[in-house]
């Protein structure tokens, strides 16, 4: 096999901690440990790693990672290995003060997710009574310091209706950027179908209002957008290709391809701990299992998309076709197409109550009335 | 974008040299741009303070090249970063 290129991004999830309990999370269903999370001198030693490997741009994330009292001096560990730092918050845990060590520290550019527009909305979802008030006075205090802003509005049958109120948002807060982005099924969102499932309305309503808002909003304001993933006919570019472009650190120092890779039972990831970014890059198992065009069966191997969408998303096959070798179902091509159109079906006119992520040891949430 | 408009790269965007790749790229929220040989030449003349014109000029000027055509790669290449937010005018 050759030398797969550098990678480009890394994604650091610092924890799984986290104050908000959104039923889509994506992290594991089995969260990671707070004793078990990298120290801070693991870290930084890491991203001087992804550095001299070739990634530019580094996620921070969460869980939050806000709820990481070392943030701010790994944020700066990272801006002096050279690399492009974004942090990806709800912003809950960022205080003025903070925010302002983080500008001191180097930070290139915020991303702050919206659960939703109006308080009741967004404290639901959130499953953190007062996270939305808190939120806004985030916002505005990223505005007067100046970071760059996307906002990521995460989007669901709940509260797919807030999407022209969303984008009125980002302009308001000066975001150069919003993230309209419906929800993926992976982690916990896997266990949230019935409850959060759009119908095939709403995908096309969605998609018509980001076409609109782009034209109007040309120059002004970008839309990055994910739209509804079960109710199309080609699979998504997951990750860019496995192992082409990006990788993902977990909180304990695992090395995955993607964040949801864990779900994929056959697969042995390693540690930053005992073996370097590099190596696990270039020959983790993990990383070559489905690296690249060689692993795929038909109708991919013979397909004239196999190196658009690269045979779609991995977990997603293993969730849904019990083979993570599989086309993804999303796929006009593959045999489980139909049957996973009449599941989206299904599983939008479902009706069910919210399922909380919980971390190990705590209570399960209760509903924000 | 006009011959009068200042284009300059807002904070968030900057120009960093990927030695592992060696080259030269645009650095953006979430996002990295490869510059090759012009796109670099170009960007490095943005400075807040020249306008489309003048960068057009300079850059006419250091490589021996007809302003016209200099004109026409300069507006496209940073009229689309312009779209993107990568760039911003004063």
């Amino acid at each position: 096999m050759t030398k797969p290129r550098p990678p480009i991004a890394m994604l650091a999830e610092l924890t799984h901690r986290c104050p908000l309990a959104c039923p889509y999370c994506s992290n594991p269903v089995d969260l990671a440990r707070q004793d078990s999370e990298l120290g801070t001198a693991d870290w930084v030693r890491v991203f001087t790693e992804a550095a001299q490997i070739g990634v530019l741009q580094l996620h921070l994330s969460g869980g939050e990672p806000a709820s990481r009292r070392d943030l701010e001096e790994l944020v700066q560990a990272a801006r002096e290995a050279g690399l492009y730092t974004n942090l990806i918050t709800s912003g809950i845990g960022l205080s003025q003060k903070r925010l302002q060590a983080l500008d001191a520290a180097g930070l290139d550019h915020v991303q702050l997710s919206l659960q939703g527009t109006t308080p009741e909305m967004a404290d639901e979802i959130g499953g953190y009574r007062g996270g939305y008030a808190r939120k806004m006075q985030v916002a505005e205090w990223i505005g007067q310091i100046g970071f760059p802003l996307t906002l990521n509005a995460v989007l669901h049958r709940r509260n797919l209706h807030q999407l022209p109120r969303a984008i009125e948002m980002a302009v308001e807060m000066g975001a150069r950027r919003i993230e309209v982005a419906t929800v993926q099924f992976h982690g916990w969102a896997l266990k949230n179908r019935d409850a959060l499932m759009p119908t095939r309305a709403q995908a096309a309503e969605a998609t018509r209002i980001v076409t609109e808002a782009r034209r109007a909003l040309k120059g002004k304001l970008v839309i990055d957008y994910v739209p509804a993933d079960y109710h199309s006919d080609y699979p998504k570019r997951c990750m860019g290709g496995w192992g082409s472009t990006g990788l993902n650190i977990a909180p304990d120092g695992l090395v995955l391809p993607c964040h949801a890779a864990q779900t994929i039972p056959h697969l042995r990831f390693d540690n930053v701990k005992n073996r370097s970014l590099a190596d696990i890059w270039e020959n983790g198992t993990a990383f070559n299992a489905y690296r690249g065009t060689d692993w795929m069966p038909e109708p991919c191997a013979s397909c004239d998309r196999k190196e658009v969408d690269f045979g779609g998303c991995r977990c997603q096959a293993m969730a849904l076709a019990g083979d993570a070798g599989a086309t993804d179902p999303v796929c006009v091509k593959s045999a489980h197409h139909v049957d996973l159109q009449s599941r989206a079906d299904a599983h939008a006119a479902a009706e069910a109550a919210l399922i909380y992520r919980t971390a190990p040891g705590k209570p399960a949430k209760e509903p924000v009335q | 974008m006009q011959p009068e408009e200042i284009p300059f790269l807002p904070r968030g965007v900057r120009i960093h040299r990927d030695a592992v790749r060696d080259t030269w790229v645009l650095l953006a929220p979430e996002r990295t741009v490869t510059l090759d040989e012009i796109a670099h030449a170009i960007l490095s003349e943005v400075d807040g303070v020249k306008s489309l014109q003048d960068i057009t000029a300079s850059l006419a000027a250091r490589y021996q090249a007809p302003a016209e055509q200099i004109a026409k790669d300069a507006a496209g290449f940073l009229g689309a970063l312009h779209d993107r937010r990568f760039v911003d005018l004063s």
